[in-house]
């Protein structure tokens, strides 16, 4: 699995990539969080589970991702591990992380929402799949 | 930017011709340096706008655009619902009624500085700012419904502030046909304990000094002299909005191939103003309206409140309050007739001239007040909008800030936060914020000069210049 973010002229663009779809939806949930914070300053100390479906994989993406931001923004949490599953349209995960704390984290932007910016999920030439987008911060 | 693709029609304007599936052509306010620093992708986002059912006149860029997702940040585009026109949750973006309020505070510069360190640490403690931030304030069911309906009047009524307030609020501090059952629960949760809280990234509340006027009349009128201490706020609707744009662009995108409508962009997610999502769109967006200026609201009477301890017996009037993320019905004369329009202005300010009937009478013979925000760091400026002698611009729209140089990557790469920290305090200006790295990603020079972008909004008849405002502290979330 890897991740790393992209430029965007006014936000930010997320990506992952990795050997399974599940790998490469991690990776861009490790991006997503390297948005607010560095991920290795986040211990793993608490499990949320997450659970969603859509019609099309781009869109399991999104909503993967939003549904992340929602439970940080709701549980004032940041998380730092993740493990997916994706079959048929649906995903289930479990993301590990603890509670926002400021002074430690130095988070410097909320993540407003996921955009279809820059929307990809594809498996690329070399067999990788790789998932992508760009978030509102 | 290719300037080729535009003809000059006039010293700070510039159009793109129908091609393609462009209904109307595109038209970008913005001199020659301006223009040709904006990415080409400005160009291909405001085809793609002129290309949505229903668009009348043209799609619009103000001076400050820049590549955004779906619509350019800086786009104006305005829709009749009776040809088949839309609503596009990503034409009003995640941060739904994002705007900037003005207090006046009575003070000058020199009461200022006599009392900055404490003034600031006292806003800093009263004003939830940053990620994980939370208000005092939780809402029942009914409470918020309460607020979603009735916005700024709403915080009013629960005693945050006074009702001469919301005589400088757009609409009045309430955005009508707000519809709370439009608004999700999740939507619900994320606002549950983010009423009156700041927010992070690019929003702030500033003290800054009024320390240029440009227009000795607009200046009288808006109650402003050089010298003169005035308080910004800058911020939305919170998790509240954010998750309304969520909710609808998704819908909106899945929903409309059903509707014949074929997205070039699925950032551009619309639905027909008369389609029963529209409706419902229209009803939770305003209600997120609502939502951003009660919260502003709430803001303010904080900022009263650590300016009280400080300044006993200080009163902070609003100046005025705008919204640059949004879409309103408005009334604008198209060739020479009279129509309702659904005026989508994302990062776009209103800017009504002198006359208008919605302005408040102070301020009607000078028009609008148009509150530009800066970046820590750089100035901030004040324009009223361009008199209708000149001809309406754009549905009455002007600029709304610098927008960002350098990516918030590069920045970080580039500024450290305690060292951006140290310069503006080696020039006087005080930083509050619970996160150095945001400093560094939010320092002035990650931003464009705001002066060009004033600049050639007047020189293009948006809006006059009317001061200049420099900071002295600076909350940041």
């Amino acid at each position: 699995m890897h991740w790393e973010t992209f430029e965007h002229e006014a936000d930010v663009g997320v990506r992952g990539t990795g050997g399974t779809l599940a790998e490469a939806f991690a990776g861009a949930a490790t991006a997503l969080i390297s948005v607010i914070c560095d991920p290795r300053a986040v211990q793993p100390r608490e499990a949320v589970d997450i659970a969603c479906a859509a019609p099309e994989l781009d869109l399991l993406l999104v909503d993967w991702l939003n549904a992340l931001v929602f439970a940080m923004a709701t549980r004032h949490m940041l998380f730092s591990r993740f493990e997916v599953t994706v079959a048929e349209g649906r995903l289930a995960a479990r993301a590990w992380g603890e509670a926002v704390d400021a002074e430690r984290h130095q988070p410097a932007a909320e993540v407003k929402g996921v955009s279809f910016c820059e929307l990809r999920v594809a498996r690329q030439a070399d067999g990788a799949w790789l998932a992508q987008c760009v978030v509102d911060v | 930017m290719d300037v080729s693709r535009f003809e000059q029609i006039a010293s700070c304007a510039w159009r793109m011709q129908r091609h393609g599936r462009m209904r109307v052509p595109a038209v970008v306010f913005a001199s020659r340096e301006l223009l040709q620093a904006m990415d080409d992708k400005v160009a291909e986002q405001l085809a793609n706008v002129a290309s949505l059912p229903g668009i009348v006149d043209a799609a619009y860029a103000m001076p400050d655009a820049h590549w955004g997702y779906g619509f350019p940040i800086g786009g104006v585009a305005a829709f009749d619902a009776g040809e088949g026109g839309v609503i596009s949750a990503g034409g009003v973006g995640f941060d739904i009624s994002c705007g900037v309020r003005t207090l006046r505070t009575g003070l000058r510069l020199e009461d200022v500085e006599r009392a900055k360190g404490r003034l600031a640490d006292l806003l800093y403690a009263r004003i939830p700012a940053g990620v994980g931030s939370t208000g005092e304030l939780r809402l029942s069911a009914e409470g918020m419904n309460a607020m979603l309906r009735k916005g700024a009047r709403w915080a009013v009524d629960e005693g945050f502030g006074s009702t001469e307030d919301l005589e400088f609020i757009e609409e009045h501090g309430v955005v009508a046909g707000a519809d709370p059952a439009a608004v999700s629960e999740q939507a619900r949760q994320r606002q549950r304990d983010e009423m009156g809280t700041l927010g992070s990234g690019n929003h702030y509340l500033e003290v800054q000094v009024v320390d240029a006027v440009f227009d000795p009349v607009a200046a009288r009128a808006f109650e402003l002299a050089a010298g003169d201490v005035v308080v910004s706020l800058h911020c939305g609707s919170r998790g509240l909005g954010h998750q309304i744009g969520t909710d609808y662009l998704r819908e909106m995108a899945i929903a409309a191939p059903q509707s014949g409508i074929e997205l070039v962009d699925r950032e551009l997610a619309c639905a027909p103003l008369r389609s029963p999502l529209g409706k419902r769109y229209l009803g939770a967006m305003r209600a997120a309206i609502n939502c951003a200026l009660a919260n502003r609201q709430i803001l303010t009477h904080l900022a009263r409140e650590a300016f009280a301890e400080v300044f006993p017996g200080s009163r902070l009037p609003l100046l005025y309050d705008v919204s640059h993320n949004t879409c309103k019905e408005e009334t604008h004369v198209v060739a020479g007739r009279e129509q309702r329009l659904f005026v989508h202005r994302k990062g776009a300010t209103r800017a009504f001239g002198p006359g208008h009937p919605e302005l408040p009478p102070a301020y009607r013979d000078v028009g609008q007040p148009v509150l530009i925000g800066g970046s820590m760091g750089t100035a901030s400026y004040i324009l009223a909008g361009a008199s209708p002698a000149r001809g309406e611009q754009a549905f009455a729209s002007a600029c709304h800030g610098a927008g960002r140089a350098m990516s918030r990557n590069a920045s970080l790469k580039r500024f450290n936060g305690r060292a951006v920290v140290g310069e503006l305090a080696a020039r006087g200006i005080v930083i509050r914020s619970p996160s150095l790295r945001g400093v560094a990603e939010e320092a002035p020079g990650a931003y464009k000069d705001v002066g060009a972008v004033v600049e050639a909004s007047e020189e293009a008849g948006l809006a006059g210049l009317v001061a200049r405002l420099r900071p002295l502290i600076c909350i940041k979330g």
